[in-house]
């Protein structure tokens, strides 16, 4: 695998002259289908680094975590926009990042492709835009087209949109409408948009997976540990539940990626970006941006312009 | 006593069962979820799965218990009797029975007893299912006694052997189950049920070898080995909540004015609350000691205290983390110091 290859070739000639202290990358994962990230401080270990359809992790996230560090790290295109976003922030200074840029073609959603073959998974073999799954005694060739994140599939921003390096050639950008869903979702009456919202988050844990997943949310006190004053309580009370929800997507207006971390970090399979989605699409009719594309650009919550719609008057 | 249960027949027993006790079972939600859920008819039951997503403490000791509710000038403690009802747990794996032993540990001790928590176990019949596939995230075999076919703590047992079910009664509370009517197993069923079994063993083969583990644990407090296993870790509270064996918990005052109610809800080591004293100071203030601590309370301090591991090796961590921090993994890199 090239882009492999030139992965660990960077990581070690940055580990060895000491331009990092640590590479955030990935690495062979304990189940199939499955990498997990890994954190690279010596360099005679860079070979552990893989690249692969399963580097679904947001490896941005970890940034928040290794202020006043310099490090390395493999960006896929939505994790090079959350270093932009991270840096425009200011939580990372862009000078202590390098970013690894790696293009990417989607990771694959090892939950659906269990569910499609309704075997377990005991190994998995990619070559050529195909998948060989097997068990003990059954195996299924799959088109990895067929089984791409739902963020994946409607990503347009697949090459890293910052890097220090690139690991491999660019691809294509997709010309996907991206707010496809979000279109036919906002043209349904309110009581069924209501429903859905409901069932969709009937299931959710109060885990935080989705919370811990995202780079962008790394505020010291989240909204839902503040007890004085206390704005929603830590059941299950479906109000605090849906709160929550509401609350997160937009404390990511004109913040989200769109990355898809948090939808894949949920146990129970909430889709959590019908709601960012939405306002992402608002942010980019009502002020012209997206989230992590231009590091001059401040994010349009956080500044104003005389210009700024206001249609409300 | 060993009976058969016909799948045909399955349904028309659960269907008696249904009027004798509030069952649980597997139940495959309208998100695609199999969750342990309250059924009120045999046709909700979905059996097609390896284990359900969320284990069944939570009918033990729910996510969210109002201890006292308030208003002025009165308190109202939930009653007892309301939570007395007799009730079947059904399709219960081994991993997850055996959690329920475990939890007894913390909240049914000789010196205090959860009233809530013991009142719903002490009303409760455990007809526990085997394992006939066991996934390959599952290491229960590792824990002393456990597997895919272990009775430990159940009161009776189901074997799926093919177009029917083996139900073999264990404790006085499955002798009194509606089985009278059910025909006896024969020796051939006996002997299939075995063979399954067996195969099902055989299958659990990452079975890791604990006896130094204490050993290894009681040195390792400051060892640089915690310094590499947390980075990834992201402090959700996947693992801690889909745990058999998680317990910690929460108090908390939900009032509006002067009304309100007192609950305990889950808490999680993971969280950057837990452990937060009221000083600002933070013992565990990052995932290094928070994990440290995760592994050391189950795999030391618990056994100490308890003679059992809080893990029954069920898997779920495994399976859902969202970044594959494997337990089993960090537990062989211990034993490998």
């Amino acid at each position: 695998m090239e882009v492999e290859a030139k992965i660990r070739e960077k990581a070690k000639e940055l580990l060895e002259s000491k331009a990092v202290d640590v590479v955030i990358g990935f690495e062979k994962g304990t189940l199939p289908l499955r990498s997990t990230p890994a954190f690279i401080r010596d360099s005679s270990e860079t070979d552990r680094l893989v690249w692969n359809s399963f580097c679904e992790n947001n490896l941005a996230t970890y940034l928040n975590k290794l202020k006043g560090q310099k490090v390395a790290i493999v960006a896929k295109g939505c994790d090079s926009r959350s270093v932009v976003a991270l840096a425009v922030e200011r939580q990372i200074k862009r000078e202590d990042v390098f970013v690894i840029g790696v293009p990417c073609r989607g990771m694959l959603d090892r939950r659906r492709i269990e569910e499609a073959v309704g075997f377990e998974i005991l190994s998995a073999l990619e070559s050529d835009g195909k998948l060989v799954v097997k068990s003990v005694d059954s195996e299924r060739t799959l088109d990895r087209e067929d089984f791409l994140f739902p963020s994946c599939r409607s990503c347009r921003h697949r090459n890293p949109v910052i890097y220090d390096f690139l690991a491999g050639e660019k691809v294509e950008e997709s010309e996907v409408d991206e707010f496809e869903l979000v279109r036919e979702f906002e043209s349904k009456p309110p009581e069924e948009r209501w429903e859905y919202f409901k069932k969709a988050f009937e299931d959710c844990l109060r885990c935080y997976a989705c919370r811990e997943a995202c780079p962008f949310c790394y505020c010291e006190e989240c909204f839902v540990d503040s007890s004085r004053p206390k704005w929603i309580e830590k059941g299950l009370d479906e109000t605090d539940v849906q709160i929550w929800h509401i609350v997160r997507a937009y404390h990511h207006a004109g913040r989200c990626v769109d990355c898809g971390a948090c939808e894949r970090a949920c146990p129970m399979g909430i889709d959590l970006r019908f709601l960012t989605q939405k306002l992402n699409k608002d942010v980019k009719e009502l002020f012209g941006f997206e989230t992590g594309l231009d590091p001059s650009v401040q994010p349009p919550l956080s500044t104003f312009s005389l210009q700024d719609p206001d249609d409300f008057k | 006593m060993k009976k058969i249960i016909e799948k045909a027949k399955f349904a028309d027993f659960v269907g008696t069962l249904l009027s004798d006790y509030e069952v649980f079972a597997p139940v495959k939600n309208e998100n695609g979820l199999v969750l342990f859920s309250r059924i009120s008819s045999p046709e909700e039951i979905f059996l097609d799965f390896r284990n359900s997503k969320k284990p069944p403490k939570e009918f033990l000791f729910p996510q969210v218990e109002t201890l006292f509710e308030y208003e002025p000038g009165k308190v109202k403690v939930p009653s007892v009797e309301a939570i007395a009802q007799r009730r079947l747990f059904l399709c219960v794996r081994p991993c997850d029975v055996k959690s329920f032993l475990i939890l007894d540990e913390v909240f049914d001790t000789e010196e205090f007893q959860d009233v809530y928590y013991v009142t719903r176990r002490r009303n409760t019949t455990i007809l526990a299912m085997g394992c006939v596939d066991p996934p390959s995230t599952c290491f229960c075999t590792t824990f002393d006694e456990m597997g895919p076919f272990s009775r430990e703590g159940a009161d009776a047992f189901l074997v799926d052997i093919g177009d029917r079910f083996l139900i073999e009664t264990l404790t006085e509370r499955g002798e009194s189950l509606p089985l009278e009517s059910l025909p006896d197993a024969s020796d051939e069923d006996v002997q299939t049920a075995e063979d399954v079994e067996k195969k099902a063993v055989e299958k659990v083969d990452r079975k890791l070898e604990l006896s130094k583990l204490g050993e290894k644990l009681d040195g390792m407090f400051e060892s640089p080995f915690w310094d590499a296993l947390h980075e990834k870790c992201l402090t959700c509270g996947v693992c801690t909540y889909l745990c058999p064996t998680c317990h910690c918990f929460d108090i908390s005052d939900e009032a509006l004015d002067s009304k309100g109610r007192r609950v305990r809800n889950w808490d999680s080591c993971m969280f950057p609350l837990f452990t937060l004293q009221a000083s600002g100071h933070n013992p565990r203030p990052t995932s290094k000691e928070r994990m440290r601590q995760r592994i050391m309370h189950k795999f030391n301090y618990f056994y100490k205290n308890y003679g059992v591991y809080a893990c029954v090796g069920c898997g779920r961590c495994v399976e859902n983390c969202p970044v594959n921090l494997d337990i089993r993994k960090v537990l062989e890199g211990i034993l490998s110091l």
